[in-house]
């Protein structure tokens, strides 16, 4: 009956209903219309932004009042944008200004809209800004335009839970001083900053029962941390990392989260509670101070990938920064990331970056790939040399050479290229460390140990090791290596032959 | 006097002769060599003969993934060291169909082969070797110890083998193992 009646409304009516209906549904979905926030001393202003396309783009009569300049048009219809006797020209059609005579381009030609001209939005950072006597930073993405000395740093906030432990990394870029105090149920974060750029809210909520419930921006210069009900305490350390500022926060939890089994696993008895080692905040008890982590590949080098898309450099990461996290925070190492985010760094400055810093120990973390479908597990391989190689090491010795001040030192000479010919010994005995830990925990494959001549390990003048993690090319494995449970099995596995490890190198005076 | 010399000449001509003809008969080392000779000499009107092969193993990946499995194939006879290379390692990085698995990438062809008098072979790949290696340490290792394998294996005048790309040096394929050095042969990787 109501197809009938509604067969029989005149065809405009329905037209027009339907119009009116997609219309709010449009209106509902459609975000607020974008703008630019100008972040200057005198304060903050917003410039409404017209999307056409993919591009945003700005009207030059809202740019005239906070920019004081001039906008003209001739009679050719190229419009003249003047400040200060000096002038930006721009023609019609052609994604083109001339600034001063000098040519730059941008995204798209101006646009008219009624009487007004529209400019791509980059009109300011590329063209405006070689004029204008103070300072335009345009960050496009977060939609800032900041005018002049104002401190705005991008602040990026990273959450990696840690069983019975957890981390927040806060970096501020660029260098952004910060104080933290605790203000009952959550952490205040001050900088020392005009603004902030970033997300709102910078972390996502997350679990109610868990250490941390989210992060949240107070005003335009602080954040606060919501506490869950399973915090016990913070320590907080800030470091500079090239132009960032960074701010880590340890947080701990008033009771130990069991260990879960990664899933797809036969569950196995938890492990006896002393296992469990006790959280330290203090100096390592011998001299094995630092370890080195290597996220394996990075940037354009994805590495293996698997079914649905995971990229080997993207877990690699994530399971190196918990590795980082935990082992820090545990122990009170010192833990060096060989990369902290997605960029390719050659083989050879991964390996500096550990000797230059004279670690005790390099790890370097991979997810592995096979040609068949079906292979599966962790393996740990240890650097192989040939006999020339090893005997090439061996015969190189000391250099009496001499030293500022007067005298002389014998200094070691080990060739670059078999620098872990002899660490070899300590090396298998890492890896036979981690093969113990994994047991029962990440499933292994029938050759846990190898040896090979990798080219990452050949050059470390330390103990190394590299760990594949599983195989990105199996379905399941693909999945399990991708879970929160397996990465924090993997990586309290990993933990686990660190400290026997160090306790070894404890025990033996530093030579374990 | 002159007629006495050309006498004497020509019964010397003739006993040489005989001896010759007679030798040529009886003794059976020369008779042995000179008719395979002539046998092999093909008529001209006879089909050409089929390419002469070898015996050689290559390798593929075995059913486990985790090692080379080799596998006696016939491929084609190569005049000389070098030329054997080039044939082997043709054939090895040949497609293949089910079930053998290659762990050679598709695609990649070989540009040429040099051998030293020092037992190296320094095998030229096209860069398809690297751009579509699927990663991961294990497939790099089946890889390159396909190729060493393929040839320190066959040829004993191979001892070790260097893999270039595109005729350059090559750090490693995706990442891990060092190909800055010619890699001896390496059973370990093979079932």
């Amino acid at each position: 009956m109501k197809f009938r009646a509604i067969a029989q409304l005149p065809a405009g009516v329905l037209t027009l209903a339907l119009l009116l209906g997609l219309a709010a549904v449009l209106s509902s979905q459609a975000p607020a219309s974008p703008s630019l926030t100008l972040l200057s001393k005198d304060g903050r202003r917003a410039l409404p932004l017209t999307l056409v396309g993919d591009q945003e783009f700005v009207a030059l009569d809202d740019l005239a009042g906070p920019f004081q300049v001039a906008v003209r048009e001739d009679a050719l219809g190229a419009v003249t944008v003047t400040y200060k006797s000096k002038t930006i020209v721009l023609t019609p059609d052609q994604a083109l200004a001339s600034v001063s005579g000098r040519l730059v381009s941008l995204p798209a030609p101006p646009s008219r809209s009624g009487r007004r001209w529209l400019v791509p939005v980059e009109f300011v950072s590329r063209a405006l800004a070689l004029i204008y006597d103070a300072r335009l930073d345009l960050r496009k993405a977060s939609n800032l335009l900041i005018v002049g000395d104002v401190r705005v740093p991008k602040v990026a906030v990273r959450f990696d839970p840690l069983g019975n432990a957890a981390r927040l990394t806060i970096d501020a870029t660029p260098r952004a001083g910060s104080t933290v105090t605790q203000d009952g149920d959550h952490l205040t974060i001050r900088f020392d900053a005009d603004a902030l750029d970033a997300l709102n809210p910078p972390l996502p909520p997350q679990p109610a029962q868990g250490i941390v419930q989210g992060v949240r921006l107070v005003d335009a210069t602080t954040l606060a941390v919501d506490l869950g009900p399973r915090f016990a305490g913070f320590r907080s350390t800030s470091q500079p990392v090239d132009e960032t500022q960074r701010l880590v926060l340890d947080l701990l939890a008033l009771v130990p989260s069991d260990t879960a089994a990664p899933p797809g696993q036969p569950a196995q008895p938890t492990p006896p509670p002393p296992a469990e080692p006790p959280l330290v905040f203090g100096q390592p008890p011998s001299a094995f101070h630092t370890i080195a982590i290597d996220a394996g590949h990075g940037g354009d080098d994805e590495g293996v990938k698997s079914g649905d898309g995971a990229k080997e450099k993207d877990l690699t990461l994530a399971i190196a920064r918990r590795a980082k996290a935990v082992v820090e925070a545990r122990l009170g190492l010192r833990v060096l990331l060989t990369r902290d985010d997605d960029r390719n760094v050659p083989l050879d400055e991964r390996t500096a970056i550990a000797n230059n810093n004279k670690a005790d120990l390099f790890v370097s973390l991979h997810a592995n790939g096979s040609m068949r479908p079906t292979t599966s597990g962790a393996s740990i391989f240890c650097a192989a040399f040939d006999k020339d190689a090893a005997q090439a090491a061996a015969v190189g010795g000391a250099e009496r050479l001499p030293t500022f001040g007067g005298g002389s030192r014998d200094i070691e000479l080990v060739p670059w290229d078999l620098a872990q010919t002899r660490h070899l010994d300590r090396s298998e005995r890492f890896a036979e460390l981690v093969e113990h830990q994994f047991r029962d925990h990440v499933p292994l494959s029938s050759r846990a140990i190898d040896r090979a001549p990798l080219r990452v390990l050949e050059s470390a003048n330390m103990p190394a090791v590299l760990i594949e993690l599983g195989y990105l090319t199996n379905a399941e494995q693909a999945k399990l290596l991708a879970s929160d449970a397996f990465q924090a099995t993997a990586v309290q596995a990993i933990y686990e032959a660190i400290v026997r490890f160090r306790d070894a190198y404890a025990a033996a005076g530093g030579t374990p | 006097m002159t007629a006495r010399r050309l006498l004497a000449v020509g019964v010397l001509l003739l006993t040489a002769i005989v001896a010759g003809t007679i030798l040529w008969l009886r003794v059976p080392r020369f008779t042995s060599q000179a008719t395979p000779r002539a046998a092999a000499a093909p008529a001209p009107t006879a089909p050409a003969p089929p390419g002469r092969k070898i015996k050689a193993r290559l390798f593929y990946v075995a059913d486990d993934g985790m090692k080379l499995a080799g596998i006696e194939r016939d491929i084609a006879y190569g005049e000389g060291a070098t030329e054997q290379a080039r044939e082997i390692v043709a054939a090895q990085i040949a497609p293949v169909v089910g079930p053998l698995v290659s762990a050679v990438p598709r695609g990649t062809a070989l540009r040429a082969v040099f051998l030293t008098q020092a037992g190296e072979a320094y095998v030229d790949l096209s860069r398809e070797v690297m751009a579509a290696h699927p990663g991961g340490t294990l497939n790099e290792l089946l890889t390159v110890y396909t190729i060493v394998n393929a040839l320190t294996v066959n040829l004993p005048a191979v001892t070790s083998v260097q893999l270039l790309v595109d005729g350059k040096e090559i750090d490693t394929l995706s990442g891990h193992v060092d190909l800055r050095q010619p890699l001896a042969k390496n059973l370990a990787w093979v079932q």
